[in-house]
């Protein structure tokens, strides 16, 4: 049987079913909880990894697919879910919102991603993205007494829903006009493909192009990103992102390859408007969740730009990108974090003014983690950018690449604001420093990938270039 | 494999920032400022002796290390020929005289200051010896984040709008000819400069790379109209800052120009000598005569800046051996003598905390030290015979008017403009009545200022009356690079008919 492919899944499952009965029989056992779900992940990673010289099975009657794309976007989603918990358990303890539940609502989360990155089949893909969906609901909403976390929780519970029903309407659509709802059966399907199965494609795209946040489906991003608790918002902002990417790849380079013509100009128009987008509606921004929100629609727009190009090399840049990109906001929000002043945490702009007095080293790390988003070598955002770029230039498709590149000065500007502000101002009082161990660990760890980066640029491309689709 | 000479200079100034950043002497800025200067220092003297063991009569690349970086893409490969160490030893020189500078004029986080510099040392050493267009392009990028840091921490009152403005327009510039290098990778298959020349880049794809090239390096040279950014940040920046902005800065697009420009797009050099000749001729006339009006001193040199420089991009473009050579040693030149009068302003500036030329006059009584070296470096810069100053723009003027008569009248006028600005300069602050009694108090030159200054003049002056050791570094390579692109030209032409 094939149970040991899906170990790591099994064994999720069955570890959020004991904590739950931890929760529920052992009283006062949040911290309890919280560790035994951070020492999960760790085991889970593990057992992901052991899986990584699989090149492609699939198992279940075709329906669930263990290869190396999968195994990657696991393990990644994985490693940031540990850095997420380790490094966010400061500012769950002082928000008061340390309850058993959200340990196990992020490892069920993190289950339904597993399940929507090996999916190989309409059905089982639906179902993992409402399992992470519902979590994700709740997590957004978890600070229940602060009225932006409320508001937050029912604008990504109404729009989500929204969502996934024209999701739901497109995989209906396709399974209609093409007799399944296997990936593989679909790519099989070669002549005479029924306008409505290019109908249903289009709804799906713009499901998950909604599940991304990218432009013109962005609309719940900033409110979401401000309003949840920024614990959440960086599970927000870095892992749902990377389960949809999956998804995003592997329906348009399995089922749909065949297709390319008619998803290119979407993807490529998605792409423009989100990499413009993100860039421009930053600048206004004041508050520095919002202003990631925008700043992660733009990026999302290169990571798409990628998968624009239709080829092998394209699907490896957007995978890199998408790790970088983990990377920096984890650095980002590890500084946000560090930004405590008698139980409150800041998020405003002008709360970083003249920083680096009073924080030599925040500072340095915000520097880097900040030119790495702005795309300047040699940091890694540099390499992620490079990597879209010649991908998309190997297509000839230079008005993508020559608008991206354009899109990544004017993006320049708003990360420069804020060096400018925390550099060149005039010094604020200072912040609280101690931090528990594991925030430090996770801000040295990220920024120093991002610095170190350009030393040895072959061990990530190595991995990823075992992902061949095509 | 040898010792890895070029490496080490590029790699050493970030070791010693790295000490001094995780130095334990917060309080005790001594002890960086003598990491700094030992750093620099001893990364001038390698230069020099790379400057001994280099082979003048080879013209190909010298101490070529190659290390495979990015399996199968990009390949980190430095090397130099008798054009680029001109450009790493000015580097190495400018570096340790900015360090002895910022004694006193710096003096807050004086550490991180130096780590700044240090750091844009090694981006700038980088970026004269890479021989693979995508190093090339990232040593290029990086430097921004240091000089914006420089500009924008320690600059004048707006330094923000100016160091905003370094940036997005050199940025700008520059993601075009990123778009260029991933396009020469997918038509040739490689980014390797040596490769590259042999191979050749289709006739057809040359004129769109070539802009894109231009876009960047024009922006950087800088030639009119995107010059604008330069009088900010030079007028903003710290004295130091100025001085790597004007001395080196600015030679890595000329650098550029002869290196990428010439040597891969031989055809579209061509085509487009007559655009780079009439923003060249406007660069001189025009911002010669915007200097005659400045009232600012920093400003009036940054302006002067942009004519020499475009005194480097019109014998760059002449493509004959006498323009060429000519806009080298112009460089190297005008990287001393530029590098000296910001030197001069910031000297004054710091006992009378103002630039304004109208608050001086009658200096030469209180400071007739200064007098003398500033007269000196006034008239390097007017291109005297006998300073460096002269022997640049007489051989560009040479190269122009073997190739088109017109415009090497034209520019020539731009000689006497230069003079004129510069004498006037000289006369209004030195010369004349005293009418701010703030003058009288001023104190001449002490030890470290009389170092630096008679040190950049006696180089001036030397090399001025004795340019040969730099001329004959350089000739070799020159002329290969013209054999080059004739042949190519000619290949060209001979398939056209």
């Amino acid at each position: 049987m094939n149970l040991d492919l899906i170990f790591p899944e099994i064994f999720l499952s069955l570890a959020i079913m004991f904590l739950l009965m931890v929760g529920v029989f052992k009283k006062k056992s949040e911290r309890l909880v919280y560790n035994l779900s951070t020492t999960t992940l760790i085991i889970l990673l593990a057992l992901v990894i052991n899986l990584f010289s699989i090149n492609e099975i699939l198992i279940f009657n075709q329906s669930y697919k263990i290869d190396t794309l999968s195994t990657f976007m696991k393990s990644i989603t994985i490693i940031s879910a540990i850095f997420v918990m380790i490094s966010s358990f400061t500012y769950i303890k002082t928000l008061d919102i340390l309850k058993i539940e959200y340990p196990i609502l992020i490892l069920s989360a993190i289950l339904g991603m597993m399940v929507m990155i090996s999916s190989n089949d309409l059905i089982v893909f639906y179902l993992g993205l409402e399992l992470q969906s519902l979590a994700l609901y709740v997590l957004a909403s978890f600070n229940r007494d602060n009225i932006l976390s409320s508001e937050s929780g029912l604008k990504y519970f109404v729009l989500s829903a929204l969502s996934s029903g024209l999701l739901l309407y497109g995989c209906s659509l396709i399974y209609g006009f093409s007799g399944s709802t296997n990936f593989t059966f679909i790519s099989s399907l070669t002549s005479n493909i029924e306008n409505g199965v290019i109908f249903g494609l289009v709804f799906i795209i713009v499901g998950l192009a909604f599940k991304i946040s990218a432009v013109p489906f962005h609309m719940w991003a900033p409110d979401v990103y401000q309003g949840s608790p920024t614990s959440v918002t960086l599970f927000f902002a870095a892992l749902p992102k990377v389960a949809a990417l999956t998804v995003f790849i592997r329906f348009l380079y399995i089922p749909f390859v065949n297709l390319i013509d008619n998803w290119q100009t979407i993807i490529v128009f998605i792409s423009i408007s989100s990499m413009i987008f993100g860039a421009v509606a930053a600048i206004g921004q004041s508050n520095l969740k919002r202003l990631i929100a925008y700043s992660s629609i733009g990026h999302m727009g290169y990571a798409l730009a990628g998968l624009a190009s239709g080829t092998n090399q394209g699907v490896q840049s957007s995978v890199t990108y998408i790790s970088i990109y983990l990377v920096m906001t984890l650095a980002f929000f590890s500084c946000l974090f560090m930004m405590r002043k008698k139980n409150i945490f800041y998020e405003k702009i002008e709360d970083l003014s003249g920083l680096s007095s009073n924080h030599p080293i925040l500072s340095i790390c915000l520097l880097i983690v900040l030119f790495s988003l702005a795309g300047i070598p040699p940091l890694a955002g540099f390499f992620a950018k490079f990597y879209i770029f010649m991908a998309v230039i190997e297509q000839s498709m230079y008005f993508l690449a020559i608008v991206g590149l354009l899109s990544t000065v004017v993006a320049a500007f708003y990360y420069l604001r804020l060096i400018k502000i925390i550099y060149f101002d005039k010094p604020k009082e200072s912040f609280e420093k101690d931090h528990r161990i594991g925030l430090k660990v996770t801000l040295a760890i990220s920024t120093g990938i991002l610095l170190l980066y350009f030393i040895y640029p072959g061990f990530l491309n190595d991995l990823v270039s075992r992902i061949v689709l095509i | 494999m040898n010792f890895p000479i070029l490496s080490s200079l590029i790699i050493l100034p970030t070791i010693g920032a790295i000490f001094i950043l995780f130095g334990r002497s917060s309080s005790n800025y001594n002890a960086a400022k003598y990491i700094s200067l030992f750093v620099s220092l001893a990364n001038f003297i390698l230069s020099l002796y790379l400057w001994y063991v280099f082979d003048k009569d080879i013209s190909g690349f010298q101490f070529v290390e190659e290390r495979v970086w990015l399996e199968g893409i990009i390949n980190y490969k430095v090397g130099i020929d008798g054009i680029s160490i001109l450009f790493v030893i000015l580097t190495t020189f400018i570096t340790p005289l900015c360090i002895i500078s910022v004694n006193s004029t710096i003096t807050n986080r004086l550490k991180d200051f130096l780590i700044a510099i240090l750091i844009m040392q090694t981006m700038m050493i980088g970026v004269f010896c890479s021989l693979d267009l995508v190093i090339f392009y990232l040593f290029f990028e990086a430097g921004l984040i240091p000089m914006f840091l420089i500009i924008g921490i320690w600059g004048g009152e707006r330094r923000v709008y100016s160091a905003f403005k370094f940036f997005l327009y050199t940025l700008l510039g520059s993601v075009l000819m990123l778009v260029a290098i991933i396009s020469i990778y997918w038509i040739t298959g490689t980014t390797d400069v040596i490769e590259l020349y042999q191979v050749g880049i289709d006739a057809k794809f040359q004129n769109l790379l070539w802009l894109a090239f231009f876009s960047s390096f024009a922006v950087k040279t800088p030639m009119w109209p995107v010059h604008t950014w330069l009088p900010d940040a030079h007028v903003e920046a710290p004295t130091a800052g100025s001085v790597l902005l004007a001395a080196i800065l600015l030679k890595m697009a000329g650098y550029g120009f002869i290196r990428f420009s010439l040597g891969l797009f031989p055809i579209a050099s061509e085509y487009f000598v007559p655009l780079i000749f009439s923003l060249s001729l406007v660069a001189i006339i025009y911002t010669s005569l915007i200097a005659l009006m400045q009232e600012d001193m920093k400003k009036l040199i940054a302006y002067s800046s942009v004519a020499h420089m475009g005194f480097v991009t019109m014998g760059i473009f002449t493509m004959t051996p006498e323009g060429i050579e000519g806009s080298i040693f112009q460089m190297i030149s005008h990287g001393i003598i530029s590098a000296a009068l910001f030197l001069c302003v910031g000297v004054v500036y710091e006992r009378m905390h103002t630039r304004e030329i109208s608050k001086y006059g009658g200096i030469v009584s209180v400071m007739p030290r200064y007098s003398v070296v500033l007269m000196v470096f006034t008239l390097g810069a007017l291109g005297l015979p006998g300073t460096t100053g002269f022997i640049g723009e007489f051989l560009i003027l040479l190269g122009t008017f073997k190739v088109n008569f017109m415009v090497a009248t034209i520019a020539s006028l731009g000689v006497i403009l230069g003079a004129a600005y510069m004498l006037w300069l000289y006369r209004r602050v030195v010369f004349g009545e005293i009418t701010n009694n703030e003058v009288n108090k001023l104190l001449d030159l002490n030890k470290s200022e009389m170092i630096i200054l008679s040190v950049l003049a006696i180089v001036s002056i030397l090399f001025g009356f004795y340019p040969d050791p730099l001329l004959s570094t350089t000739s070799a390579s020159v002329e290969d690079l013209i054999d080059l692109f004739n042949m190519n030209l000619n290949i060209y032409t001979a398939g056209t008919l």
